[in-house]
């Protein structure tokens, strides 16, 4: 192929051929890091919770006049039986926080008592017998807890349970190769013994600082005594709208000494799905418009200069097609042309985009650029420079042999 | 002669509309995306109290020891209420406070009306001067009555207007929880973006507060903090409020006004006197380690402005950085293309600097089209910020003159700048070679 006269001709073109190999190099650069970014965030958002989230609703609830904790003990037991009768719930419980609630409890769980010790951070659930059933966690080792091991607890008491339910990747963690069942961990001063092993369950929180540990959960046998409380309540298959409408009004006749927020005070598990994963969710649809806009005005901009081109070649086409060249061989020609200026930029382009991803790194605790990423941002880029050129070069390739003999 | 250029410049973009079209979007496009994330960047990264920020400090004392630090936890960002009653009580700072959030349910005085939730903070006396906080009715409480632990209140006017119909209703009794507190001041519109004082708890965008209570007068009703609450270590405690108190946990905010370099000179040897002290008593284990920030310096340190902001205003620049490599080419292509007739005025006596400036009138054009499609697709990007970052940050970003009047700018100047070089080039054609081969 004739890719000295190519060159030749880019000689004499040298600020256009430069500008689009610029063009090539930073769309490169930009569109890489922003499609790293979107497989990045939708990673982190499609991670499992461990949890069945259709048909789950929770519900946030605090009681007016600062009740004792007894007298708290006696309105969460009557708002679970509330609750319950309620048409269309299947089951329910009450804890402090739930996968992706944002807040919540963390402790370091290990084999001493010794608290600087411990092997793992872990998020902590107050659960009952009835949190299993309700969240649809999979119990993959042991057994659930028996309604005479749930108790109560004061905000401020100490925390030192008999019997503690614990995640697969916690129970791995802790004893590494050996079942867990049976076993004892502190994350108190005291004891506990592991009854039981659940797939897994998601720590409320999804911040990146948390990630380490985001599938380490410890559930333990306590109702809390405290305001607020949250409700988990799961309806029957098909009843959430039902339900989640009834609740509100059913906790209030029974009791009206409460706030729970008409705003946001009963959510389904996919508006708390929404909610926590909000930021990620934007950056990545930020992200892949940027890089839409971007490929668009990249080609925008090939398509107008190399039409430029054509139009000031026109009598050089018509020369070379007199001499003999065929269409095909213009349309080549300004093809080949093109992919000569795409390969320098996105030579360029992977060495920025790297360059960026280096700097993110250092800066916002982005993930090393996978070399896929790269790959697929030249290809793309290359293809979409062929694409662009090929409407100029075909009409190029349409300029008669007779132009040659025209003098303007 | 302007007029005349500006003539020559709409002719010759009418001339080629879908070029023009091209420039023009390219440049909208790119400055629209910078703008509408440098929006919502300003609104996160604004210094929330400029004429006090450079005196406003929070301390910080290392209680946990670098052992917690080597486990990857950062050093705690409030205090224990041990070292924020000490630091309280020694007073050394020209002005102080202690502050923690809480939450009560409040039980309107009209039976029928449905009790509703509330946040505020719990404060000391210093906290309405040292924060230049304004009022409508009253004013704050005083060190006296920090001391009587008095159960006072001071509301927002939005609480204001919800129980007392925006009435002055200083010496009204507001039922919090179980106990009724009187109304002693109620704060103008105050909501400083980021709420500076308490961004170790919340984002800083979220709503803003509807009341602040003594908390001296929290603690004894033995109100807990609904912000974090970091216990490293410490599940050794004795258990009850009590034994919360005087834990290691730390759920204390602290800042402090020093006026002048000697006064934080002389607050920062005296926090590491007080570690040193507590050191000797045996209660840190490891060498005294404080350190004493101001505003801004804690605004970065909490990383207040969060990642996803920085990360999109970047990368809009980068987008804007491409758009003009666009524009400088096509501008290029577009005036070349009319060498002839460059070679023509030349020829008929136009000055190098005539046609210098001929050309950079239609640019100038172009800028401005740009820049009023930059506009347009600014507000629709500020309305569609909703979509992308977080609703409190979000609803911060909006449109104003002086966002407008930045985007105009931001496209008249980036078009010159990337008209700079098409318009020499078009300045040094040659007319000689020009008139010769037409």
């Amino acid at each position: 192929m004739q890719i000295r006269p190519i060159l030749a001709t880019l000689r004499h073109h040298k600020a256009g051929t430069l500008l689009i190999a610029l063009q090539i190099a930073l769309t490169l650069a930009i569109v890489c890091n922003a499609l790293f970014i979107i497989h990045e965030r939708l990673a982190h958002l499609s991670q499992p919770s461990g949890v069945d989230e259709s048909d789950l609703l929770v519900i946030t609830n605090r009681w007016a006049n600062k009740p004792t904790q007894g007298e708290i003990g006696s309105l969460m037991a009557q708002d679970l039986a509330t609750l319950r009768k309620v048409p269309g719930v299947a089951n329910a419980y009450a804890t402090d926080a739930y996968p992706l609630s944002g807040s919540g409890i963390a402790y370091g769980i290990g084999h001493s008592p010794e608290k600087r010790k411990f092997v793992s951070s872990t998020a902590i659930y107050f659960t009952d017998d009835n949190a299993l059933p309700t969240l649809g966690l999979k119990l993959v080792a042991g057994r659930n807890f028996r309604p005479d091991e749930i108790g109560q607890i004061g905000g401020r008491d100490k925390i030192a349970p008999r019997v503690l339910i614990i995640t697969r990747e916690l129970a791995r963690r802790l004893f590494p190769g050996e079942s867990a069942v049976g076993k004892i961990a502190f994350v108190s001063d005291q004891p506990s013994i592991i009854v039981g092993v659940v797939e897994r369950m998601q720590s409320p929180y999804v911040d990146s600082s948390m990630t380490e540990w985001a599938d380490c959960s410890t559930l333990l046998p306590f109702r809390q005594l405290v305001t607020p409380t949250t409700y988990v309540v799961r309806a029957q298959p098909g009843q959430l709208e039902e339900v989640a409408r009834r609740v509100r009004a059913a906790l209030y006749a029974a009791n009206r000494m409460r706030v729970i927020r008409p705003d946001n005070g009963v959510k389904t598990f996919a508006q708390v799905r929404a909610q926590a994963y909000k930021s990620d969710r934007g950056m990545a649809i930020l992200m892949a418009w940027i890089s839409v806009i971007l490929l668009a005005i990249t080609a925008a901009g090939i398509v107008g200069l190399t039409s430029f081109w054509v139009g000031q070649r026109r009598k050089q086409i018509g020369v070379r097609r007199a001499l003999g060249a065929t269409r095909h061989d213009i349309l080549r020609y300004f093809l080949t042309e093109n992919l000569l200026i795409g390969v320098g930029g996105v030579l360029l382009g992977g060495v920025l985009a790297l360059g960026l991803n280096l700097w993110m790194m250092k800066q916002f605790e982005v993930a090393r650029l996978a070399p896929g990423y790269v790959l697929a941002g030249v290809v793309t880029l290359l293809l979409l420079g062929q694409c662009a050129v090929l409407a100029p070069a075909l009409r190029a390739s349409r300029v008669p042999p007779v132009e040659a003999t025209r003098s303007v | 002669m302007l007029a005349y250029y500006l003539r020559l410049g709409l002719h010759s973009l009418r001339r080629n509309p879908i070029l023009t079209a091209l420039m023009v979007m390219a440049i909208g496009f790119g400055v629209a995306s910078s703008m509408t994330t440098y929006a919502v960047f300003r609104a996160v990264s604004g210094n929330p109290l400029p004429e006090k920020s450079a005196q406003l400090f929070v301390p910080q004392i290392d209680v946990w020891g670098p052992e917690s630090r080597a486990r990857g936890f950062d050093m705690p960002d409030s205090l224990t209420y041990t070292d924020a009653t000490a630091l309280m009580r020694d007073h050394k700072a020209a002005r102080q406070t202690a502050i923690y959030p809480v939450g009560f349910t409040l039980v309107p005085r009209d039976a029928a009306r449905e009790p509703f939730a509330v946040s505020g903070y719990a404060a000391y006396a210093d906290f309405f001067p040292m924060f230049n906080v304004p009022f409508v009715y009253g004013g704050g409480w005083d060190a006296a009555q920090d001391q009587a632990r008095a159960a006072v209140v001071v509301i927002s006017s939005k609480l204001n207007q919800q129980l007392f119909g925006g009435a002055d209703s200083i010496g009204q009794l507001v039922h919090l929880d179980d106990h009724d507190y009187q109304v002693i001041g109620v704060v103008a519109d105050w909501n400083p973006r980021p709420r500076f004082y308490d961004v170790n708890n919340s984002s800083g965008f979220d709503n803003p507060p509807d009341f602040f209570l003594p908390f001296t007068r929290a603690i004894d009703t033995q109100t807990e903090t609904t912000g974090n609450d970091n216990c490293y270590g410490s599940a050794g405690r004795k258990p009850g409020f009590d034994g919360w108190l005087q834990s290691e946990c730390a759920w204390v905010s602290y800042w402090v006004q020093l006026p002048d370099a000697a006064a934080v000179r002389a607050y920062r040897s005296y926090l590491l006197s007080y570690a040193d002290q507590q050191r000797e008593a045996g209660r840190f284990r490891w060498p005294s380690y404080i350190t004493l920030r101001n505003l801004t310096e804690w605004m970065d340190y909490e990383r207040v402005v969060p990642p996803e902001t920085r990360i999109s205003l970047l990368l809009s620049l980068g987008f804007l950085l491409v758009c003009l490599i666009n524009t400088v080419g096509l501008m290029l292509a577009k005036f070349m293309r009319r060498a002839g007739e460059i070679g023509v005025r030349r020829a008929l006596g136009a000055s190098r600097r005539e046609i210098w400036l001929q050309f950079l009138a239609e640019a100038a054009m172009v800028g401005v089209s740009g820049g009023v499609a930059g506009v347009v697709l600014t507000g629709v990007g500020v309305l569609g910020v909703g979509l992308v970052f977080e609703p409190d940050i979000a609803r911060l970003a909006h449109i104003n003159l002086s966002l407008v009047g930045l985007t105009l700018l931001c496209a008249l100047f980036a078009t010159l700048a990337a008209a700079f070089y098409p318009t020499w080039r078009a300045s040094r054609v040659q007319p000689a070679w020009q008139l010769k081969s037409h």
